[in-house]
């Protein structure tokens, strides 16, 4: 597959804040890319250098090989879907999807074909003739997508596209989105700060932190191998521990922490007696019951019990002042004997391939 | 507990009685107060039309009688026939151009960043507010250092120039309201700047600019201290109206001032049709 | 070759505006601005640099009352306009139920701005003089023996009528900015135990002091160059500073003291445009 986007060193500086620095990645031809971190990370910035309506301070943007990055946006083969949809208020549906394929000279038959083709593809082609305001959120967020998609751009572009629709509904176009990209076959680059978001759609997903890449990788290499704290707290929920390697071998490593020593699982070598911290998910942690042994057992003591319906999360205090959130599905039926009470003593056990270590400076 | 129930009723209601009463004065003197502000707006301009038809040379009262007198007189008055034909042609021109230079005007101090925009944004409106006479006399100057002779066009130039802030506020107005993303959209989908501006930027500023167009009309219509520098022999309705005033009032006066009043509501009417944006 | 079209197409955007701009504002103003410095020398003027024209602004009675009296006038024209028109915009923005009704009174005060300055100020002038409506109305139902003639050709005929033609240009700006004021912040002050009065001061009136800063702006600035007025209901010690510029130019033939005159009505104009952004910018909301 060749690059269909390549980003080489591209910078944005505003007076003296760089919002984009020094960013370099490309993009397969057909890739769901998603672009995920919180608000003034960048990634809009970035979005918008793609489509030409933002000036780089630095660097070259290329796509399809031929280097774009002073060309105008209406000379690039991209479209984007705005976050606030931007249908033209002024003219109908038809006339709004129509409006980029006139430009393109198709020829009346063939317009209006595609204007057909385009709705039906997101199942709106009963509103041909109504105005953008008649729309409910979620239809107008449809209808930018086929206005997009409809000149067959080699890149589409999605700036929180899913933003202005309520919980349920956003659930909805997450796997409509998901299927669209699949049908058309068009790259997709979207930008979300919501990681669920990221997650259930992109093929790929770039984790940015102040105007940098943090990591890019398939959802499931950012979950289960965050390469640094800020990935693996952004990207799930994470709990942290500050400790010290007690002894290190070839792949692995006993950390000693909250008063016990772990076994995990290391990809970088470590020497014995290097600070560091360790992050574990709530989930892979294992509550023991009586008698039941496991690996890297913790013990501490419940100092908090939330109920979500799903199950229950456990903040749990261990030695050395630390708190660890624990996440335990229910069982079927819920008996009020199998919760746990504040200030009863637990064990946990953690499997040593579900530790992260990260280099302590860093957090 | 019935006790206990019904005794701060009976205190609350004297006080929730006084709650009422006192809204109820506020409410009296505020409707009073409008009342007396719009007769205070209002009765100069009835004043105005009764006059023009009634029967005495003298303005005063009491009413003499019912006439047509003067709006005859005006009807075969041919100087301010011509009056009104040079205001008509000085406002319609002045409105085009001002409107020609206006709207790229708050395009630009919109979409481009460029250097002095901040003097350029605090000139363009200064004349809402500086007294026409200022404006009035620096072009008269320039005219004359450039060697122009007094003539309509110069009132023209002069209009256009002093309107410029009309357009440029009510544009800019509007425009401030408009998503920049609608114009990046056009851009995305393969629009090129001029295309953008027809067919998104235009029709979605239409209503303002239709508005700035007629208020630019009626202000120019009226001008007296721009024009009474940048005149030459050729006199507008409204010039010539003032210079008929140096001479007294006469109910012809009147009735000239009816016409005009009739001629605003007419343009306001059409203005509050054509700016009317459409129901969201 | 397209692109550098379309960049040339942008720069005529600009272009226009402000070549238009250089040409028939500053450089008028700087000819005016060179003319202050002039000496008239009959029965033409000569060039010079020198201030005498400015110091005769000052120091020559002749100017100097003028210009106490206009800014006496301006003054008490933004005020009384303050006075009538604050309420107004209060009740509309605040009082007023219906929304229709809102609409009439707001579109029944602005709509006289579309009707002939000229004639608003003359009728004012048929009403107060000496054969005028009123004097005659007074007569008739009795309360006056005779004409008298203290309506008209003074500065109170002066300051009604031109309260009376700007009244719209306190209205607009003032309504404006009372109605951005969310209505959850005056409910506030109330849940938290303020009454209606101490909350109008203390919440109402500055959140919309924006608004009136502008307001007294245009009544103020456009009374201070009005010549119209004075001519028609201002009488024999009613001039204003735009009246005696028009002589100047006119009977008196001294373009350089007009010239200074204008330029002196411009500093203020700019003056008082600075003034209302810095009150405008102290009582709004602070970006976060």
């Amino acid at each position: 597959m060749a690059s269909i986007i390549e980003l080489d060193k591209l910078s944005k500086h505003y007076a003296s804040i760089a919002a984009v620095d020094d960013v370099s990645f490309s993009v397969e031809d057909g890739e769901f890319v998603t672009l995920l971190g919180p608000s003034g990370c960048g990634k809009s910035t970035l979005l918008r250098m793609i489509g030409g309506f933002e000036e780089p301070s630095g660097g070259v943007i290329r796509l399809a090989g031929q280097d774009v990055t002073w060309t105008p946006p209406y000379r690039r083969d991209v479209n984007m879907v705005f976050q606030d949809y931007a249908l033209f208020p002024h003219m109908t549906i038809g006339e709004n999807i129509a409006y980029g394929l006139k430009l393109m000279k198709l020829g009346r038959t063939e317009t209006a074909q595609r204007v057909t083709d385009a709705l039906e593809l997101v199942g709106l082609h009963d509103k041909i003739d109504q105005r953008p305001h008649q729309l409910s959120g979620g239809q107008r967020q449809r209808i930018a997508l086929a206005r997009a998609i409809v000149r067959q751009p080699k890149v589409l572009l999605l700036d929180e596209p899913l933003s202005a629709l309520d919980a349920k509904l956003r659930e909805q176009m997450q796997l409509e989105l998901k299927h669209l990209h699949e049908k058309v076959g068009i790259t997709f680059i979207m930008v979300t700060h919501d990681q669920t978001e990221a997650l259930v759609m992109s093929d790929r997903v770039v984790v940015m932190e102040k105007g940098r890449v943090a990591q890019e990788g398939s959802p499931h290499l950012l979950y289960d191998h965050p390469r640094t704290p800020y990935v693996a707290n952004f990207i799930g929920t994470t709990n942290f521990l500050d400790g010290q390697i007690a002894r290190a071998a070839e792949g692995t490593a006993r950390i000693s922490v909250a008063g016990v020593e772990l076994e995990a699982v290391t990809d970088s070598p470590r020497r014995a007696g290097e600070a560091i911290t360790l992050g574990f998910r709530p989930e892979k942690v294992r509550l023991l019951s009586e008698g039941e042994s496991g690996e890297n057992e913790i013990p501490g003591e419940i100092a908090e019990v939330v109920y979500y319906g799903l199950g229950l999360r456990l903040a749990v205090a261990v030695a050395g002042g630390g708190r660890v959130y624990v996440d335990s599905l229910l069982p079927d039926r819920l008996a009020d004997t199998a919760v746990p009470a504040v200030g009863q003593p637990v064990r946990m056990a953690l499997s040593p391939g579900n530790i992260f270590l990260f280099d302590a400076e860093v957090a | 507990m019935v006790m206990a129930l019904t005794t701060p009723a009976d205190k609350a209601a004297p006080k929730a009685r006084r709650g009422m009463m006192q809204r109820y004065a506020a409410d009296t003197a505020f409707m009073t107060f409008v009342a007396i502000l719009m007769a205070f707006l209002y009765i100069p301009i009835w004043v105005l039309i009764v006059f023009s038809f009634n029967d005495s040379r003298s303005l005063t009262w009491p009413l003499t009688g019912f006439t047509l007198e003067w709006y005859e007189k005006l009807w075969n008055n041919s100087q301010l026939q011509d009056a009104i034909g040079n205001s008509f042609y000085v406002a319609s021109c002045a409105t085009v151009l001002t409107l020609l230079v206006g709207v790229p005007a708050a395009l630009a101090l919109h979409r481009v960043n460029f250097p002095g925009k901040k003097v350029f944004r605090r000139l363009v409106v200064l004349p809402i507010t500086l007294p026409g006479v200022v404006t009035g006399i620096s072009m008269l100057n320039l005219f004359r250092v450039l060697g122009f002779n007094l003539s309509l066009e110069t009132v023209i130039l002069g209009h256009a120039t002093a309107l410029l802030a009309v357009v440029v506020t009510q544009v800019s107005a509007r425009l401030e309201r408009l998503p920049k993303s609608l114009e990046e959209a056009s851009a995305d989908l393969g629009a090129p700047p001029l295309h953008t501006f027809l067919h998104v930027t235009l029709p979605n500023i239409r209503s303002a600019v239709i508005g700035a167009g007629l208020l630019s009309f009626v202000l120019s219509f009226d001008e007296i201290p721009v024009t009474f520098f940048l005149t030459g022999r050729d006199n507008t309705l409204p010039m010539y109206i003032y210079s008929t005033m140096r001479r007294g009032v006469t109910p012809e006066i009147n009735a000239v001032g009816t016409l005009i009043v009739l001629f605003s509501l007419i343009l306001i009417i059409g203005a509050v049709i054509a700016t009317r944006e459409r129901k969201k | 070759m397209t692109l550098l079209r379309e960049r040339l197409g942008g720069a005529a955007v600009l272009g226009i505006p402000l070549i238009w701009i250089a040409v028939f504002m500053l450089l008028p103003y700087a000819i005016i601005a060179t003319y202050s410095f002039w000496i008239k020398q009959y029965p033409t003027f000569v060039p010079a640099f020198q201030f005498g024209n400015y110091l005769n602004l000052f120091t020559d009675p002749q100017y100097s009352k003028v210009l106490i009296r206009t800014l006496k006038v301006s003054l008490l024209v933004s005020f009384f306009a303050f006075l009538l028109g604050y309420p107004f915009a209060y009740f509309l923005a605040f009082r007023c139920r219906s929304q229709a009704l809102r609409t009439w009174l707001y579109m029944a005060v602005i709509a006289p701005l579309w009707v002939s300055y000229l004639l608003r100020a003359y009728v004012w002038k048929t009403i107060l003089g000496t054969e005028g409506i009123l004097n005659s109305f007074l007569m008739s139902v009795g309360i006056l023996s005779e004409p008298s003639d203290i309506f008209l050709y003074n500065q109170f005929a002066m300051v009604v009528t031109l309260t009376y033609i700007f009244i719209p240009f306190m209205v607009m700006p003032v309504y404006t900015s009372l109605e951005k004021i969310p209505r959850n912040l005056v409910e506030a002050s109330a849940d938290l135990g303020m009454r209606p009065i101490p909350t109008f001061l203390r919440i109402t009136l500055p959140l919309s002091m924006p608004g009136v800063a502008a307001g007294f702006t245009m009544t103020f600035c456009l009374t201070f160059g009005d010549f119209v007025a004075p001519f028609l209901v201002g009488g024999p010690d009613g001039n204003l500073v735009a009246s005696v510029i028009v002589t100047q130019f006119g009977t008196a033939l001294n373009w350089p003291m007009g010239s200074a005159l204008a330029i002196f009505v411009l500093v203020i104009v700019l003056a008082v445009l600075s003034l209302s952004d810095r009150v405008e910018r102290a009582f709004s909301p602070k970006e976060a």
